[in-house]
């Protein structure tokens, strides 16, 4: 196998998902991409818990600020751990996920959505009646 | 010790499927014999079971799909045969024979007929028109293919020990139920269609990342031939949507197996839910097919109009908008089932919308058609039917798409004819348009045209005799699936609809004569050139059949119809370019990886189907065992020496120099 | 193996392109590591089909008990204290076989396996402690949806774990061999991405269900 390079300046000056973009083969810095994430969604995750179990956030807005806080989670994890970033070796990655989170979008928006009309419409005509009132 | 497996499962009472069983089994222990008494058997196995070549994986898997569509044909005889025949009368197939007749045609089609062949074709020719020597992950290639034989071997199988599905080819709850389903049918589809789904689902992984991923030199993403988009999107739309398969069909086993309760009547199970989830699968797994059929279509109308695509950036912008549309229609199979007006008009209007993407491929392909010198080749005529016939499907499926319309017609044979209008219309003639087209390529001589053109005609015809009249009588309200009726107009319109199914038949007999003949005048038929329709694509730069390596320098690519470009350049200046520098090419071994893991595939599913739980355990272990020993492999490589390399590529060569010596005198 | 005869072979970021498919132009590397992401998310896509049933079936309780009444979330806590713990290991153990670092590659990795146990074991726990309470998944939809979903995450962690295991060995029997590093990319990507969707998890199911 031949030992040359990617030539530079070709399209394919890409990386793998999951790799960094290289400086250091040096063990000690690479770890602290990990320790930031690990410290981030800690934080993230003792807050989510706290939410979900408080009363000082008002009620109604619990269910949005733990899918904010899962969401922002997410994100430490794609960049800190699996180094997804926006630079232009990682365009394809990044399609890649958006291209996913676009189809988990559309499966679950459009499932519950369905079948919340769905279930409304099965519902007996005594129970509708008393929704009514 | 052998779960519910037992002699009663083997169909005695029955005649026809037992009769039919003998006769096929018959037939492949001959054909097993012939093989091993010719002495083919250690040239099979490495040359082609154990192959990870993408070409023949490609081959095989076309092969696959024509057996396959012959078994279901059969049923598709036996049922327009016993609705001519059922009016006023019980016909010959009694109702519970009936219904696994139609689940298993419309099984066998799209799961083991249509997929192959598509993903087929894509194999086949996909590496070649990027002008790379094969696919990102080639052992994994040969998986996906195996597994799906073993889906398919199940599928057969419950032909004759056991029964198969009653519930048509999705199989909707609480129908398939165990309450309501207690025997085996169910489970062989279910098991079937999630092991030959996993080989699906590799196949998307594996053509997406090789798309986007491995190219020649040159190869930017606008320069692609059309088929590749197609490719492309139809990758992405199997890497998509399969999962949901999966995950619904595994849903619905745990409900049988467990007493889970998804889809139960009872206990708070949701039997709407499941056709919410199997039709966001099931509506992209019709553009899954259709997409590279358009991708064909596209190549030869170029080629055979002597011109080049017309549009090309639209055509790659309508491909992508279908990928995506594809995932926001599928409401429109279940406009009946309540979701009421609100969401019914939604995803009405967006069924109309995805119209239009395809509406600008058709103008792209009749605009490049117009001022081309028409060359009426067989591939052509298949472009031409196509043309015709999918665009009335297409029309119908417009009107579907309409809710108060829908409500009317959903379930009718209306919807049927619809459905075969487009999947014929677009995804058979499509099939057979790439097998006419690139079969020279495949396998160095052509096919007998004068059959090949009078197969186009049967089926064209066959086809129009044998859904129009669905039309008229889903007009008139005739429900699908029906075993007996007694409206006496309906029976004259089913009988025509058989006659056209015989016409059909004809195109399919015609096709075998086809092959026959061809092989049997090879030699008169033989194309040396490797280019045979004066094409415009890479893959026409090779020798047929090409070799291992495909290209024996990977080509540098400066445009669109990167070949032609080559060639033109070469008339202008009166030669070929000059001689490349070789080097050592190194291919993947082959590997038994693929057969093995469906072997032992199979053996789990029929073991999970009849409950021997033993078999399971062994059939799993042997399966993990099978990756491991592949992840242990030290020498994935072997070695093609520069020589050998140039010894092809220099017999290419001559040849291609000699043809241009004949085309400039 | 020693670091010397690994690096001989090529560092993985620097790795031979493959001549065979495109000429000289992608690393191999590149190539796993896409494909095996296009395949993560079609993995993605797969839970979100669970994730939606469970959705649709959430208040499916069928008269028995819901998640507030079922769900402990100390135990959660501690679950999610186990994966994140082990995703950061997991990263630690990257960092290890690209450097050729035994001790750091042996050591964390045997970290990740500890931890990911741990979580099954807690995992296993919880749902023994339901069946036997007689809120198993054939009790109602709801306890459908959830143990399938659950269960498919702890199904894909309990065969992370073995390919974990397979990992090690085979960095044992054949060193940093770049196709053996790359097998670590993509079990690095496989490790993570669980993670991220038990943060989806235990935020729908278990901190929203709780609080029905």
């Amino acid at each position: 196998m031949s030992d040359a390079a990617p030539e530079t300046g070709s399209r394919h000056a890409d990386s793998a998902p999951g790799d960094a973009r290289l400086g250091t083969e040096k063990a000690g810095e690479g770890v602290g991409s990990y320790v930031i994430g690990l410290g981030l969604a800690t934080l993230l995750t003792i807050v989510s818990f706290f939410v979900a179990r408080t009363t000082l956030v008002w009620e109604p807005s619990i269910p949005v600020a733990l899918v904010v806080l899962a969401v922002a989670q997410m994100g430490v994890h794609l960049v800190f751990f699996l180094h997804i970033t926006t630079g232009p070796d990682n365009v394809n990655n990044v399609m890649a996920l958006a291209f996913g989170v676009l189809i988990v979008l559309l499966i679950l928006t459009g499932s519950l959505w369905i079948m919340a009309h769905m279930n409304h419409n099965m519902m007996p005509m005594e129970q509708l009646m008393q929704m009514q009132h | 010790m052998l779960g519910k497996l037992s002699w009663s499962a083997i169909p005695f009472d029955q005649p026809i499927p037992l009769v039919t069983g003998a006769v096929v089994l018959v037939a492949i222990i001959a054909v097993l014999a012939w093989i091993t008494l010719k002495g083919w058997m250690p040239y099979l196995w490495r040359e082609w079971i154990t192959s990870v070549d993408h070409k023949r994986i490609g081959i095989m898997y076309m092969l696959f799909a024509m057996v396959m569509l012959l078994r279901g044909f059969a049923d598709a005889i036996m049922m327009r045969s016993q609705q001519a025949i059922a009016f006023h009368s019980e016909g010959y197939l009694p109702p519970e024979h009936y219904d696994q007749i139609f689940s298993a045609h419309g099984t066998i089609m799209i799961f083991f007929v249509a997929m192959p062949f598509v993903i087929g074709l894509m194999n086949f020719v996909m590496p070649l028109q990027l002008g790379i020597r094969d696919v990102a992950f080639p052992t994994l290639n040969s998986v996906s293919f195996w597994l799906t034989a073993s889906g398919a071997l199940l599928v057969n199988m419950s032909l004759v020990v056991g029964e198969f599905a009653r519930t048509g080819w999705l199989p909707f709850p609480p129908l398939s139920e165990i309450t309501y389903s207690p025997g085996v049918g169910v489970d062989y589809y279910l098991w079937s269609l999630q092991i030959s789904g996993v080989g699906t689902l590799l196949t998307g992984v594996n053509f997406v990342t090789t798309v986007l991923k491995l190219q020649a030199p040159g190869m930017t993403y606008m320069r692609m031939p059309v088929f590749c988009w197609t490719a492309l999107a139809s990758s992405l739309l199997i890497v998509a949507a399969f999962p949901v398969l999966t995950a619904t069909l595994a849903m619905l086993l745990l409900d049988r197996y467990l007493d889970f309760h998804f889809f139960t009547n009872e206990a708070g199970g949701n039997m709407m839910m499941f056709m919410n989830l199997i039709w966001i699968w099931g509506h992209p797994e019709v553009y899954i097919l259709i997409l590279p059929a358009f991708g064909v279509f596209s190549e030869v109308v170029a080629t055979f109009s002597r011109k080049p695509l017309f549009g090309y950036r639209s055509m790659v912008l309508a491909t992508m908008a279908i990928c995506v549309l594809s995932f926001m229609v599928w409401l429109h199979h279940f406009f009946t089932m309540g979701a009421g007006a609100d969401v019914n008009a939604v995803f009405g209007i967006a069924s109309m919308i995805i119209a239009v993407p395809t509406g600008v491929k058709v103008f792209n392909w009749l605009f490049t058609m117009y001022g081309g010198r028409l060359v009426y080749a067989s591939p052509l005529l298949w472009a031409i039917g196509f043309m015709i016939t999918f665009v009335i499907g297409g029309m119908t499926g417009v009107l579907l798409a309409v809710p108060p319309a829908d409500f009317v017609l959903h379930n009718s044979l209306f919807l049927v004819a619809h459905f075969h209008n487009v999947i014929i219309g677009g995804v058979v003639f499509g099939a057979f348009a790439g097998y006419s087209y690139w079969f020279p390529k495949a396998f160095g001589f052509r096919l007998h045209e004068g059959l090949g053109k009078a197969a186009f005609w049967c089926w064209f015809i066959g086809f129009y005799v044998a859904f129009v009249p669905l039309y008229v009588v889903g007009l008139m309200g005739m429900t699908r699936r029906m075993q007996h009726y007694d409206v006496a107009e309906w029976h004259p319109w089913l009988l025509v609809a058989a006659g056209g199914a015989v016409i059909i038949l004809a195109g399919i007999i015609l096709q075998i004569a086809q092959l026959a003949v061809s092989i049997r005048d090879r030699e008169r038929l033989r194309d040396d050139t490797g280019d045979p329709w004066d094409g415009r694509s890479l893959e026409w730069s090779t020798q047929s059949p090409p070799p291992a390596f495909n290209f024996a320098v990977l080509p540098r690519v400066e445009g669109n119809d990167a070949y032609w470009i080559m060639k033109q350049r070469a008339r202008r200046l009166g030669g070929l370019s000059d001689e490349p520098v070789y080097s050592d090419v190194e291919m993947p071994r082959n590997s038994a990886t693929g057969f093995v893991c469906a072997f032992f595939a199979t053996f789990m599913g029929f073991a999970l189907i009849w409950h021997i739980w033993w078999i399971v355990a062994v059939a799993a272990v042997g399966a993990y065992a099978t990756f491991v020993v592949f992840a242990w492999r030290d020498r994935t490589e072997y070695v093609i020496p520069a020589d050998e390399v140039a010894r092809i590529d220099r017999v290419n060569r001559n040849v291609r120099a000699r043809v241009l010596e004949q085309v400039a005198s | 193996m020693s670091a010397f005869q690994a690096a001989a072979d090529g560092l993985p970021d620097r790795e031979p392109a493959i001549p065979r498919a495109s000429g000289g132009l992608v690393s191999k590397r590149v190539v796993v590591g896409y494909g095996f992401w296009i395949f993560l998310l079609s993995d993605i896509v797969m839970f979100a089909t669970f994730f939606a049933s469970y959705a649709v079936l959430v208040d499916n309780t069928a008269g028995g008990p819901s998640g507030r009444d079922l769900f402990n979330l100390d135990n959660v806590a501690l679950e999610t204290t186990c994966l994140l713990l082990s995703s950061f290991t997991c990263g630690l153990a990257t960092i290890g076989a690209r450097t050729y670092n035994g001790l750091w590659f042996y050591g964390a990795m045997t970290a990740t396996f500890v931890l990911g146990a741990a979580f099954l074991l807690i995992e296993m726990h919880e749902f023994a402690h339901m069946v036997a309470l007689g809120a198993g998944p054939s009790r109602s939809g709801f306890l459908s949806g959830f143990f399938t979903l659950v269960g498919c995450h702890g199904l894909h962690v309990t065969v992370g774990l073995l390919w974990l295991l397979t990992m090690m060995a085979q960095v044992f029997a054949k060193g940093y061999r770049p196709d053996i590093l790359r097998r670590m990319l993509c079990f690095g990507l496989f490790w993570h991405t669980l993670d991220i969707i038990w943060v989806a998890l235990f935020t729908v199911v278990y901190l929203m269900g709780a609080a029905r």
